[in-house]
C-alpha cells in the first residue's frame, strides 16, 4: 500500500518537474495578426453572441476587437496567449455595449415590485423559492469549457470539412443548398461529413462523452 | 445497390446513421441501419458517438460565422492591417 502510495507520489513529482522545464522554457507568446481571422473568429463570435444575443452586433463587437487589438498591438507583452488577450479586449467591448444601451437614466434603473396588484399578494415566498431549473454556477462553467472544446475541436478540422460541417449542423443549411454553393456533389458531401464527424467524436471523446 | 437488400455493409450503415442525425434518412433506410446494429457492434458504436455528438451540438447551439460574414471582416481588416505593416 505505502509503496503503491510513493509511487504515485514520485510520478506526480516527475510530473511537476517536467512541467516545471517547460513552463520555464515557454518562449514569450508571439502576436501575429494575420492569422486572427482565421484562428479566432468563430471563437470570439461565439463568446459575443452568448452575451449580446444579437448576431449582427456580435458581429460589430468581433470586428470592433480585431481592430482594437491592431491598434494596441505594442502593449501586447506576450504573457497570456493571443486569444486570451483578444477575450480581455472583447469583454470591454461588451460593456461598453452595455453601457451605451443603458445610458438613458430610466433604462439603467432597477424596477423591483413584488406584489403589484392586489391578486399575487402574499405569494412572495414561492418567488423566492430556487427554480431547479435555473443554471447554476457550475453548469455555466461547464457549459463556457464545453463551448470552448467544441470550438478547438471545430478549429482541428482541415477547412473544408470544417466548412461543410458548420453549414450543415451549425447553420442548419439544406444538402443542396450546401451542394449547390461549394459546388460539390451530395455523395461528396457526406462523405466530408462523415470525417468531419468521426474527427469530433474522437476529439471531443476524451472530454465529454 | 438494390434497394431490397436487408443486410447493408458498414459502409452504407455509417452514411444512413450520418443521415439520420440531419432527420434525412428514409424509413427503409433506417430499418435496413437498425438490422445492421443488430449484429455489427463497431457501428453501434459510431451511432452512439455520432448521436451524442448531434445532442451536444443541439444542447449547446454554438455559433458561428456565416462565410460571407467572416469574408466581410476579412476584408475590413486587412484594409487595416495594411497600415501597421511597416
Amino acid at each position: 500500500m505505502t509503496i503503491v502510495f510513493l509511487k504515485k507520489e514520485t510520478k506526480i513529482k516527475s510530473i511537476l518537474a517536467t512541467f516545471e522545464k517547460n513552463y520555464y522554457k515557454m518562449p514569450n507568446h508571439k502576436i501575429d495578426p494575420n492569422q486572427w481571422i482565421t484562428l479566432y473568429s468563430d471563437y470570439l463570435f461565439n463568446y459575443t453572441v452568448s452575451r449580446v444575443s444579437d448576431r449582427e452586433m456580435a458581429q460589430d463587437l468581433v470586428s470592433e476587437t480585431f481592430l482594437a487589438g491592431l491598434k494596441s498591438m505594442k502593449n501586447f507583452k506576450g504573457e497570456a496567449s493571443e486569444r486570451t488577450w483578444l477575450i480581455s479586449i472583447l469583454k470591454r467591448k461588451i460593456i461598453d455595449y452595455y453601457r451605451k444601451i443603458n445610458s438613458n437614466k430610466g433604462k439603467a434603473e432597477v424596477r423591483m415590485s413584488y406584489n403589484s396588484d392586489s391578486e399575487t399578494e402574499g405569494d412572495w415566498l414561492e418567488e423566492r423559492v430556487a427554480d431547479p431549473f435555473d443554471k447554476t454556477a457550475e453548469d455555466t462553467i461547464e457549459n463556457t469549457e464545453l463551448s470552448a472544446a467544441i470550438q478547438s475541436c471545430l478549429g482541428k478540422l482541415p477547412e473544408k470539412q470544417a466548412n461543410v460541417f458548420e453549414m450543415k449542423t451549425i447553420l442548419n443549411y439544406e444538402t443542396e443548398a450546401i451542394c449547390n454553393e461549394l459546388n460539390i456533389t451530395a455523395s461528396n458531401l457526406w462523405v466530408i461529413i462523415h470525417r468531419a464527424r468521426t474527427a469530433m467524436a474522437s476529439c471531443l471523446e476524451k472530454n465529454w462523452f | 445497390m438494390s434497394k431490397n437488400k436487408i443486410f447493408i455493409p458498414c459502409e452504407e450503415a455509417n452514411h444512413v446513421c450520418d443521415k439520420t442525425q440531419y432527420k434525412e434518412a428514409t424509413l427503409w433506410e433506417k430499418i435496413k441501419l437498425n438490422i445492421h446494429l443488430a449484429y455489427c457492434s463497431a457501428c453501434r458504436k459510431y451511432t452512439k458517438n455520432n448521436t451524442a455528438l448531434t445532442k451536444l451540438f443541439k444542447r449547446e447551439k454554438p455559433q458561428t460565422l456565416n462565410v460571407e460574414a467572416k469574408e466581410d471582416l476579412r476584408s475590413a481588416f486587412e484594409k487595416e492591417l495594411a497600415n501597421y505593416k511597416d
